[in-house]
């Protein structure tokens, strides 16, 4: 199933390079190039916070994180897992290796669903720093207000559908 | 700068796993998410790739019009959609996002629109999120998190009727 992905991406990555070919050799050659100096961007940054969440995993302790935002930790583990996601400051990197590194050691599936849900939609260290100075402020509270259900209805259909 | 604070708090991490577990151990978690992350860099890549690529074809003012021009439920589905669709990082999207608003979407469809983006887009996904808990976990997550930009929207739409003002000047 994993190749089959890999296959999948690839196609979409050939037919976007031909429509771009066809749009002229400019936009092909400057697509080509972007995407890949993105990705030397970015492979030292994912490297160390995947690398590091494994370490970070390791040295958790276990019974604590499971007591609390474990398997068995239910709607007061996906509040804290959500008020954990809220706090959270920083980029991608420390919010999904905080994440991994809790499943690791022993979080349940629907709390890091939570987790991740709460930090993507209101982290307020994300909300300060980047949606208030490019948005109409009015907007961004607004959607914060709506999205504070969010991670509970994520973790609930998590709980529901199939346990990742 | 918070990759600088992850990489020390790993290195720190990763120094007390050597000591109070020993070598072996140490190697044993190093090997193990190392291949983790090689499995997941042709799909990085990919992510990448199609990112720059949709970035060339699909002009982002197009998509603000469109945006703009629907309204209903289809409205946040066709936002939603786009937020799905378009890469990018918060400084692109967000003053897209904007550029809705003066095209003539209502919040709603900015808030579906955002959430899409942050919740269900593909390079956000493929590119960070995938080598951290590889594909299994992602695609759950993903599957799960489908209906929550209608939710969101909805929910803007209903709190904007009920009287929270939201008024967009042009060049507010």
């Amino acid at each position: 199933m994993f190749l089959a992905v890999n296959i999948l991406l690839w196609l979409v990555v050939a037919v976007l390079a031909f429509v771009a070919a066809l749009h002229g050799r400019v936009l092909f050659e400057d697509g080509a190039r972007n995407g890949a100096l993105e990705f030397l961007r970015l492979l030292p940054r994912i490297g160390a916070g995947v690398i590091g969440s494994g370490f970070i995993a390791e040295i958790l302790p276990k019974a604590t994180v499971a007591s609390w935002i474990g398997p068995d930790s239910g709607l007061f583990g996906v509040m804290i897992a959500t008020l954990a996601g809220a706090l959270t400051p920083g980029g991608p990197v420390v919010g999904f290796a905080i994440g991994s590194a809790a499943l690791k050691s022993g979080a349940g599936a629907p709390q890091v669903i939570a987790y991740s849900t709460a930090w993507a939609l209101y982290a307020i260290h994300r909300l300060v720093v980047w949606e208030v100075p490019l948005m109409p402020p009015r907007v961004v509270w607004l959607r914060a207000a709506v999205s504070l259900p969010l991670p509970f209805i994520a973790a609930g259909l998590a709980t529901m559908l199939a346990q990742p | 700068m918070s990759t600088a604070v992850i990489a020390a708090v790993a290195c720190a991490a990763a120094a007390a796993v050597y000591v109070r577990d020993g070598r072996e151990h140490f190697l044993a978690i190093f090997g193990s998410d190392l291949a983790l992350f090689g499995e997941m860099l042709p799909k990085v890549l990919a992510g990448c790739l199609i990112g720059a690529f949709v970035t060339m074809i699909l002009p982002r003012e197009l998509v603000a019009r469109w945006v703009g021009h629907e309204s209903g439920f289809t409205g946040l589905v066709v936002a939603a959609f786009f937020g799905f669709l378009l890469p990018g990082g918060p400084i692109t999207i967000y003053p897209v996002a904007g550029a809705f608003l003066l095209m003539g979407a209502d919040a709603g469809a900015v808030v579906a629109f955002i959430t899409a983006w942050t919740l269900c887009g593909y390079t956000r996904a493929l590119v960070w999120e995938l080598p951290f808990f590889g594909p299994h976990f992602v695609i759950w997550r993903i599957v799960e998190a489908v209906p929550l930009p209608l939710i969101a929207g909805l929910l803007a739409r209903i709190a904007v009727r009920t009287g929270v003002k939201v008024t967009v000047e042009k060049g507010d």
